[in-house]
């Protein structure tokens, strides 16, 4: 899960990671407003979404006015968003952020995540603040350093000081980069966080660090236990059929082919996928019924396979292991009745009750329910409806 | 032969007397696994299956003289199941368990390996040495005996080449679900030597997917070190970048991650890689026939 730029400030602010002062907006009045108590003649009016590149797509821009605030908010706030991690359809932006001018004298770039192979978080700095991290990865990798912080003594010193001089800072600049860098490690342990960006943490002219963005995502299974972040959701960010998908425990992720595909277990709805490719098909999307799939979540499943316009096959894959051929055989049956599946369904049911499995679909005398033998079957099969063949 | 476990090997579970806890130890005792207690803190003394129930695992260990731990608590105390097994001396923990913080993995992780505990898991089906031994929730049926290693972070696709191999003809010595989570226990690059070592095991099948590098450290170290042939297969060539695939782990970030790099990793360490998992059967037949 992700939140906004100034939901994760407030989280910084609590743990004293110093930012920019500002006040969030979802009219131009407020904007103004906003503006005006935060004072100065320097503004900035940042569009907030879930996604990176708002500047580049139009969405971050300087006011010198009030007036100027509110001419900005007016255009950026109901504006569809186009970044490189939106798609071309782009996000609405439904607030904004106005925050006070900094005074830049150098950007850096500030980040942590798990890192999976020392199994401990890492805090990763750079010189090129600004740049998108993955590019300076790629191009000069030598220009991020990186430090793993074991968990079990938490963050040190040394840690800040191998960064702070990897950064070139000057020696009076690096306790308070230390002290920053430490405040920022305990706002990820505290709150189960799975990754945070500063890009750029700016270094002011009178030497002090500032977050002049924050991103932040979370670990979903620790969400249980962290309230406070719970509560910064934005479901009006995120894939209204996923979040649907998501409450009766399927994982669904739309892709843009027409062979909707219905799994059971991460790994084999992605075999899935890979073997409907593979056969020459697209897949339409990712679905994982998971390991209890009973006949009103598997009709479910349809249901939400089916919002799809472009789907023209649906091709159901259980291997069953936990979950039981014939249940899923039953839930195709409910579907059936709940739902309008006016597509062919191919069924590949093996492993737990295949055999009876089986015989339920037999036994229904469905005309547009067709059995598959195996998975390389199936993946045909539903190539070729998909096809009109 | 095979690795890990065997009929010889005696499993407590934790999380005895829940309900999926007591659904799978059912299960696994049908299968022929020497189930030989649980624990369930507050029902120490009680009997549960025809076995004794424990309060601790420290008291189960020296009751029993268990050396597995099947984990099946609820995900919030998962972590804290794991470092009670690897402080009672237990020398391997299978976690089926899905849903764990990652931060409590983090901890619980560098826990066992402080205590020389090998884990497996979590958010995996677990380990079956066919006709011996499952401490898992995967169709015992499907592991028909023979001499094919297994290694999967995926559940189903562990169902799905297994029972590939067996169409064609050959079987299963052990199979290993490592799961699919950023923080696992044992790996490919700890299971390949003990498959390398098992004399009847005669190939190995690996199933990996999108997200991290642990099939490109496996392929480095198959080059080295592996002279049984490898037959693999990596999830999600189709998957788009940046999306999460089910599994926590399952997600291509920065670029990084993706089924081709990994693909290309183990090809050019002499895997004979499939592009279909429907394939994963055949190129079994082929390398055990040459």
């Amino acid at each position: 899960m992700n939140i906004h730029e100034y939901q994760a400030k407030e989280l910084f602010k609590k743990y004293n990671v110093p930012t920019p002062r500002g006040h969030i907006a979802f009219t131009p009045d407020e904007a103004v407003k906003a503006a005006q108590e935060l004072g100065g003649s320097v503004w900035v009016v940042k569009a907030q979404i879930h996604a990176g590149g708002r500047g580049l797509g139009g969405g971050v821009k300087l006011a010198r006015s009030t007036s100027e605030v509110r001419a900005l908010a007016a255009e950026i706030l109901g504006m569809q968003l186009v970044t490189h991690q939106t798609g071309p359809e782009g996000k609405l932006v439904q607030k904004v952020y106005i925050e006070e001018g900094a005074d830049i004298k150098k950007e850096y770039y500030l980040g942590m995540l798990l890192d999976r192979a020392s199994e401990m978080p890492i805090m990763m700095a750079s010189t090129e603040g600004g740049m998108a991290i993955e590019d300076v990865a790629h191009d000069s990798p030598e220009k991020i350093i990186k430090v793993a912080i074991d968990p079990l003594t938490g963050f040190q010193s040394f840690h800040g000081r191998k960064l702070a001089f990897g950064l070139g800072l000057a020696v009076e600049e690096i306790n308070t980069f230390i002290k920053f860098a430490s405040a920022l490690y305990r706002v990820y342990m505290d709150h189960d966080a799975e990754m945070i960006e500063i890009n750029p943490l700016i270094k002011t002219g009178d030497g002090k660090f500032l977050a002049l963005d924050a991103k932040m995502g979370f670990d979903n299974n620790a969400l249980y236990r962290q309230s406070q972040v719970n509560e910064m959701r934005d479901l009006t960010e995120e894939e209204p059929t996923e979040i649907e998908a998501d409450k009766y425990g399927l994982s669904y992720i739309k892709l843009d082919g027409n062979v909707g595909c219905m799994v059971n277990g991460a790994g084999l709805a992605m075999g899935t996928m890979d073997t409907i490719n593979y056969e020459g098909g697209r897949p339409a999307n990712f679905l994982d019924v998971g390991g209890s799939a009973s006949a009103e979540t598997v009709a479910k499943g349809f249901e939400i396979i089916l919002k799809d316009p472009n789907v023209k096959a649906i091709f159901v894959n259980i291997f069953g292991g936990i979950v039981r051929c014939d249940r899923v055989a039953n839930g195709i049956l409910e579907a059936t009745k709940l739902t309008n599946v006016n597509v062919p369904v191919i069924v590949r049911l093996d492993g737990t009750n295949a055999i009876e499995a089986a015989e339920i679909l037999n036994n229904a005398g469905i005309a547009n329910i067709v059995a598959a033998t195996d998975l390389a079957d199936g993946a045909r099969k539903a190539v070729a409806a998909a096809k009109g063949e | 032969m095979s690795i890990l476990v065997n009929k010889d090997t005696k499993v407590i579970v934790q999380g005895f007397t829940g309900k999926e806890g007591t659904f799978h130890a059912e299960q696994c005792m049908a299968y022929g696994t020497k189930i030989v207690g649980g624990v369930t803190p507050g029902k120490g003394g009680q009997e549960h299956l025809g076995q004794p129930v424990f309060n601790t695992v420290e008291e189960a260990v020296r009751a029993t003289g268990a050396t597995v731990s099947m984990i099946f608590v609820p995900p919030a105390f998962v972590s804290d199941a794991v470092m009670e097994a690897a402080d009672a001396g237990i020398s391997l923990a299978v976690i089926i368990t899905e849903g764990a913080p990652v931060k409590d993995m983090m901890f619980a992780k560098a826990y066992a390996v402080k205590k020389d505990m090998m884990t497996i898991g979590p958010n995996c089906p677990g380990i079956i040495t066919a006709d011996e031994c499952k401490i898992g929730i995967m169709p015992g049926f499907i592991f028909k005996k023979g001499n094919i290693g297994l290694i999967s972070k995926s559940g189903t696709l562990t169902y799905e080449s297994a029972n590939q191999v067996v169409k064609e003809g050959f079987g299963i010595t052990t199979a290993v679900g490592i799961g699919g989570d950023p923080i696992i226990g044992l790996s490919y690059k700890q299971l390949l030597p003990m498959f390398e070592a098992d004399p009847e095991t005669h190939a190995i099948v690996m199933i990996g997917e999108i997200g991290g590098d642990l099939e490109i450290q496996a392929a480095a170290y198959i080059k080295e070190h592996i002279t049984k042939p490898v037959v693999a297969f990596i999830a999600g060539q189709t998957a788009p970048a940046g999306k999460r695939m089910g599994h926590a782990g399952a997600i291509i970030s920065g670029g990084a991650g993706t089924a081709a790099e990994k693909m290309a990793a183990l090809e050019a360490a002499g895997v004979k890689v499939v592009v279909s998992p429907a394939d994963i059967g055949k190129a079994i037949a082929e390398v055990m026939r040459k």
